[in-house]
Parts: C-alpha cells; sequence; structure tokens
C-alpha cells in the first residue's frame, strides 16, 4: 500500500518537476518584458486618462469589466461567512464581562498603541483610496487597511466596541453593498454616458485630485465595498469569542 | 538582478519553507505572516508597489489574525472535551 502510494508520488514529483523545468525553460530572462499589451498600457495610459497611476488606470478603467467580476467575488465570499458563521448564533452564549475581562488581559502599552494607531490608519485608507489613480494604492489597497485599523481597534482591547456597534447599525452592510452597487453603476453610466459599459464618461481634466474621469469614484466604490466586506468578516471572526462552547 | 533581489528570493524561499516544516500552528502563523511581509518587501523591490500595499495587510496582518481567532476557537472547544467527556453543560464547566 504504501508502496504503491510512493511510486504514484515519485511520477507524479517527476512529471511536475519536468513540465516546470520545460515551461521556465522558454521563458524571457529576469526582469524582461516582452508582452505588447503592457508596453502599450505603460505608454498611453498617464497620457490617455491624466491619471499618473498606470496600474489603478487598468484596472478600473480599461479592464473595469473584470474589477467588477471580482469585486463580487468577494460579495459573494463575505455573504458566505456571514451566513456560516450566524448558524451558530444564539446556541450557547458567553457573558460579554468575561470577553472584555480576556480584553484587558493585553498589556497597557499593546492597548494604548493599538488604539492610537486607529486613527492614523483611517486618515491613511482615506488617503490611499482617494489618492488611488495618482500614487500606489486605490480602492482595494484602501478598504484592506480599514480592517487593519479595526484589527488595531480590537488589539487594543475594545473588540466589544466593534461588536455593539455593528449590532446596533448595520453600516457595515450598508457600506458593503453600497461600494457594490455603486461600482457596477459606474459601468451603467458608462453605457448611459459614452455608449458602452464601462466606458469612461467624465472628462479627465488636467492635473491633482480630479482627474482620470470615473476613477476616483470606481475607487471610493470599491474602498466601501472590500472595506464593508472585511470589516463585516472580521466582525463575525470576533462576534465569535462571544459563543462559548458552540458544540 | 540584484542583491536585494536576490536576499529576497532566498529569505522567502527559506521562510515559506519554515512555514510548511514548522507543525504547530500558533508557530505556524507567526511564519505564514512573517512570509507575508517578506513577500510586500519582495514585490516592493520588483516595483510593484500597488501589489505590496495589499500583500502587506492581507499577508501580514488578515490571514494571521483569521488563523489565530480560529485556532483560539478550536482549542476553546477541545479544552471541555479533554476535561470531562460527557458532560452536558460544557459552558458551566468552565467557571
Amino acid at each position: 500500500m504504501t508502496r504503491g502510494r510512493r511510486a504514484v508520488a515519485i511520477v507524479g514529483v517527476v512529471l511536475l518537476a519536468g513540465g516546470l523545468a520545460w515551461g521556465a525553460s522558454g521563458l524571457y530572462d529576469f526582469g524582461h518584458y516582452h508582452a505588447l499589451y503592457g508596453k502599450i498600457v505603460a505608454r498611453d495610459a498617464v497620457p490617455d486618462r491624466s491619471a499618473t497611476n498606470s496600474v489603478v488606470v487598468t484596472a478600473f478603467d480599461y479592464r473595469a469589466f473584470d474589477t467588477l467580476g471580482e469585486e463580487f467575488i468577494l460579495f459573494v465570499a463575505v455573504v458566505g461567512v456571514a451566513v456560516l458563521l450566524r448558524r451558530l448564533r444564539g446556541e450557547s452564549g458567553r457573558d460579554e464581562d468575561e470577553v472584555a475581562e480576556e480584553d484587558r488581559r493585553a498589556s497597557e502599552s499593546t492597548r494604548w498603541i493599538g488604539m492610537a494607531l486607529v486613527g492614523p490608519l483611517v486618515v491613511l485608507t482615506a488617503y490611499i483610496v482617494v489618492h488611488g489613480h495618482l500614487t500606489p494604492g486605490g480602492g482595494f489597497q484602501g478598504g484592506v487597511i480599514l480592517m487593519g485599523a479595526v484589527a488595531f481597534v480590537a488589539v487594543g482591547g475594545e473588540s466589544l466596541v466593534l461588536l455593539h456597534l455593528r449590532r446596533t447599525s448595520s453600516w457595515v452592510e450598508m457600506s458593503e453593498s453600497a461600494g457594490a452597487a455603486g461600482f457596477a453603476m459606474l459601468g451603467f453610466g458608462g453605457l448611459i454616458g459614452a455608449g458602452a459599459f464601462f466606458q469612461n464618461f467624465i472628462a479627465n481634466g488636467t492635473s491633482g485630485l480630479l482627474t482620470g474621469g470615473f476613477i476616483p469614484l470606481a475607487n471610493i466604490a470599491v474602498g466601501l465595498e472590500v472595506g464593508g466586506a472585511l470589516m463585516m468578516v472580521i466582525s463575525e471572526f470576533f462576534d465569535q469569542r462571544l459563543h462559548g462552547q458552540a458544540t | 538582478m540584484n542583491g536585494l533581489l536576490a536576499l529576497l528570493l532566498t529569505l522567502v524561499a527559506v521562510v515559506g519553507t519554515l512555514a510548511v516544516a514548522v507543525r504547530e500552528p500558533v508557530r505556524q502563523t507567526i511564519a505564514v505572516g512573517i512570509l507575508g511581509l517578506l513577500l510586500s518587501m519582495l514585490f516592493f523591490a520588483l516595483q510593484a508597489p500597488d501589489v505590496a500595499l495589499s500583500e502587506i495587510v492581507v499577508g501580514s496582518l488578515a490571514i494571521p489574525l483569521m488563523l489565530l481567532l480560529a485556532i483560539a476557537k478550536i482549542r476553546e472547544q477541545q479544552k471541555p472535551a479533554e476535561g470531562e467527556p460527557g458532560d452536558a453543560h460544557p459552558g458551566e464547566a468552565e467557571k
């Protein structure tokens, strides 16, 4: 039995190694890029849209339809996580005081640093999202950093504050849905304003923040969606701590 | 390929192997976090700051955080099972 398994493994490894070697042998040298599409984008994106980050111009303008698909994948994945974890709700509960007590076990300095970093991270999120079309960053990066801010609230020993916020209002879901819908609406805006789905329908501008047509709007929509989605996942995970031994 | 890239690629290979070789879940999580940090430095050195920004938060914060929370949850559920198997009120056993 073990022998048969080993034979299968050896055949698999040899085939994989051979395939990798064969595939890698025909590649260009390290750092030598030859595909045409990337060169065209690198040359034309900046003059074409007045926005300086050609990565974001590609993701949110030339290839906005792909981004829409990715966004909906994230949306569905988060809904799946929420549904899966919510099934446990109300089965057995732990005292909130108990969890708060656990939170306070973190050292004083950890909690102070955690809480002190929340504000700067939120500001950084806004900066990254709004300047996405000019400097490295964009909606996705901003949304992920916002999740970092939420994680620091928990590191700071205030995860219960998050849960109360989450339960008493639906701003996280609102943000997620509004972001997803907003990005899709930009596509329809292109359909109405310029004749094709996700055609850039806003004037490009010349320099500064208001360039790139609808790219800043797309960044904000995606930032809301990703930020909301990841905050939902994180708060669901923290929420699990309140369900003591759910069996 | 310059020295910085060679160093980062080697470090990624070493830490990536470590993350697989370490068998204790919490330590493995830390190794994965360090791997995320190294990967983001590698992306930055390869002039892909957009990807590096995503990787630094997802790889070194989001994934370790979720793994740690999941590990904590699993251990919490295992605790009463080891102490008193067949306890009708596992929530009470903790107090």
